[in-house]
């Protein structure tokens, strides 16, 4: 019970700590952190478009977030999220245009490919690891890289240029009636499939054998080896579906916010910033959602405060955003620290 | 146990999500009051940077330079009713930060280098009565203007003066991402060269990258290795590689022949070196692309009632919407005279530099080269 308060309690004073700090650097920096604070809320609440540019912002982070926290309850640190993102990006969008087929079938094709391609590349790791034991971190961080170049050559064989058309129209997550209710924001309806997956997400790792067995293994693998599990196989598991999650956030992007791909001459960031929101999430999937949107939330957010009257330099959020992960890394230091110490004084 | 390997993790994660996302960030001075002021009928603009930055010693920062010009000859102040930009972090900024400038009732917004192109066809498309502006790319609406140059044109010109300039006979390209706007530099500097003389061998390395100079450096490096004496980059800030590896091999040995060939911008300062308290200069020339001539052109087009919506100006030698820097002169009597011959006959037409892969491969092959 008293885990579970200082679960929540931890990355709860670690935003909080964060944004003073934040005020303090804007006000040695000379700028009002008032004014400031007031423009990164005025950038995400302040009107129907903020708002639905917000939650779209939200949406793939919720995923990505989902893909680090199951692979991490398994026990493997998937930082190749980016990566599998990027491939179910463009799995998405050759979908989205290859094909015309009517909607009701168009758009969960383009899902599942995004989500299979995402997969793909979360099993090679997968099984290197399992067979080989090869360290998973590694693996992921070059199947990056291999990633991005891939894909950077396939859009331009594809494609013809740097760019590709747009999907068609039965593909895409975009809602009508969403463009209507934010003043045309790219608000799609993705962030229902996010909200979907993270139910699933928490049936399948609560309430489900196969959730049991890969919390297990990422507890002990060799005493979930011992009581019989097959602990190569799970770690596959594991690796597939969270790279399936990580495709779905290239999906997010592909067929929702941009409805095409363009190359890319770096990382989108997503993946990486999906690792810190499962962080903040404690890895567990509600957790994620609060995570996702006060990672998203900040980062459109931020984008408002170089407007007037604020006048503040974006870099300022990613100065606030990287204290509040130091602040999060560091709790958990803090809870270290504390435990031993009360331990010593129950010694005493 | 766990824990311990957690924190491990998270400390090379941190490190490397950092190392990511450092690339360009500026620091403008953007604090001063520039409030309301009172210019409801003065004709403001705006523009949106790609995720270069403001500061990429690039087109970005040409672009903006046009349009703080822009405002200093009307009279306008950075802000509302002024000119400003909105700088963006990644692509899904470009969207909202149009619609933001569109919002805050600049009268013409423009968007830098081909990553908005998308962008503003469907900003353009939800606010029909807005005008815009796009740099390096076409896009076909009635309320936006694209701009474009003919790189081509002066990177052949630099083809010719590496080509007359060279030693070694071996001369070497830097580019960034294999796009059409960088093929064209290519295109053009290997028919400069091969034009002078077509045995000079070019030899050719795409990074991949706009913002890694570690690519750039490594690139130069085996070039200069290979007995290449001109380096000419078209790769954004990738191109700092190219500078700071000569740089370096000037300061091992100051009589070196080595040499870059900048880009975009008169790259003249970049090339400063210092040896033994001397001075020296490895910037040959630069292949520059006049962003802020053509974003003023619009700009001033605009203000006087013409926007030219829906049409495509393309900026070349003719209308100084690309030139050779001379700065330092560098180059010497004959291949000053060898590039104006050249620049005329491209200009009256005798000459067409190729401006893309299937040009390049005919021209080169029409001289006797393997392209």
């Amino acid at each position: 019970m008293a885990k579970r308060v200082t679960k929540v309690v931890i990355p709860v004073l670690a935003v909080i700590l964060g944004l003073l700090v934040g005020a303090l650097i804007m006000l040695v920096s000379g700028y009002d952190p008032v004014m400031g604070y007031q423009a990164l809320w005025q950038g995400i609440f302040g009107d129907p478009y903020v708002i639905g540019e917000s939650i779209r912002q939200i949406t793939p982070y919720l995923l990505a977030g989902l893909a680090v926290a199951f692979a991490f309850r398994t026990g493997l640190f998937n930082i190749g999220v980016e990566g599998q993102l990027i491939v179910g990006w463009f799995a998405a969008v050759y979908v989205g245009i290859a094909f015309q087929l009517p909607a009701y079938i168009h758009l969960p094709l383009a899902l599942l490919a995004a989500g299979l391609a995402g997969a793909l590349w979360a099993f090679v790791p997968g099984i290197l690891k399992a067979k080989l034991g090869v360290n998973e971190v590694v693996v992921t961080i070059m199947m990056n890289y291999v990633a991005l170049h891939v894909t950077n050559a396939l859009i331009r064989q594809v494609a013809g240029k740097d760019m590709t058309e747009r999907i068609h129209e039965t593909a895409s997550l975009r809602v009508p009636y969403f463009e209507q209710i934010t003043d045309y924001s790219r608000l799609h309806g993705g962030i229902f499939i996010a909200l979907l997956a993270v139910f699933i997400v928490w049936f399948i790792l609560e309430r489900t054998t196969l959730g049991f067995e890969l919390k297990s293994v990422g507890f002990n693998r060799d005493a979930s080896q011992y009581a019989g599990m097959n602990v190569p196989k799970n770690i596959v598991t594991a690796m597939v579906i969270s790279g399936f999650l990580a495709g779905l956030a290239g999906a997010m992007e592909g067929l929702g916010t941009f409805e095409y791909v363009g190359t890319k001459s770096a990382m989108t960031g997503i993946g990486f910033d999906g690792i810190a929101v499962s962080i903040l999430g404690a890895n567990h999937p509600i957790g994620v959602i609060f995570g996702a949107t006060l990672f998203g939330a900040l980062k459109y957010g931020s984008l408002n405060m170089p407007n007037p009257p604020a006048e503040i330099p974006e870099e300022m959020i990613s100065i606030i955003i990287a204290i509040i992960i130091f602040f999060v890394a560091s709790g958990y230091l803090f809870l270290w620290l504390y435990e031993k110490f009360l331990k010593k004084k129950g010694v005493k | 146990m766990k824990l311990n390997k957690f924190s491990m993790l998270l400390a090379a994660l941190l490190v490397l999500s950092m190392t990511l996302s450092a690339c360009g960030s500026s620091k403008e001075e953007g604090g001063k009051d520039s409030g309301e002021s009172g210019s409801e009928d003065k004709f403001s603009v705006a523009m949106v940077t790609d995720v270069g930055g403001v500061d990429d010693k690039s087109f970005n920062q040409s672009a903006w330079e046009g349009l703080q010009k822009f405002g200093k000859d009307n009279g306008l102040k950075k802000g509302n009713g002024g000119y400003d930009y909105l700088q963006s972090k990644s692509d899904a900024d470009y969207v909202p930060n149009l619609n933001t400038l569109a919002r805050r009732n600049f009268d013409l917004i423009f968007g830098i280098g081909f990553m908005l192109a998308k962008p503003i066809e469907e900003i353009a498309k939800q606010r029909p009565d807005n005008h815009f502006a796009i740099v390096d790319m076409v896009v076909d609406q009635p309320n936006v203007a694209s701009i474009m140059f003919k790189e081509q044109e002066v990177s052949f010109l630099a083809g010719v003066a590496a080509a007359m300039e060279t030693k070694t006979k071996v001369v070497g390209f830097v580019g960034g991402m294999e796009s059409d706007v960088i093929k064209r530099f290519e295109a053009g500097f290997r028919a400069g060269v091969a034009s002078v003389d077509p045995k000079i061998k070019v030899l050719i390395n795409y990074t991949g990258a706009f913002d890694k100079p570690d690519l750039g450096k490594s690139a130069a490096n085996q070039m200069y290795s290979n007995g290449a004496d001109i380096v000419f980059h078209a790769a954004g800030a990738t191109g700092n590689g190219v500078f700071s590896e000569a740089k370096e091999r000037k300061q091992q040995d100051p009589n070196a022949n080595i040499w870059v060939i900048g880009v975009d911008s008169d790259q003249y300062d970049e090339g400063t070196v210092k040896v033994d308290g001397k001075e020296y200069n490895v910037t040959l020339t630069s292949a520059m692309k006049r962003v802020d001539v053509g974003v003023y052109d619009v700009a001033e087009k605009a203000k006087n009632g013409q926007f030219p919506g829906g049409q495509t100006i393309t900026y070349g030698l003719k209308d100084n919407g690309v030139e050779l820097a001379k700065t330092g002169n560098h180059l010497s009597a004959e291949t000053l005279k060898a590039v104006e011959d050249y620049k005329n006959k491209i200009i009256n037409g005798e000459i067409t530099p190729p401006g893309t892969q299937e040009e390049m491969e005919k021209f080169l092959s029409d001289l006797g080269v393997k392209p």
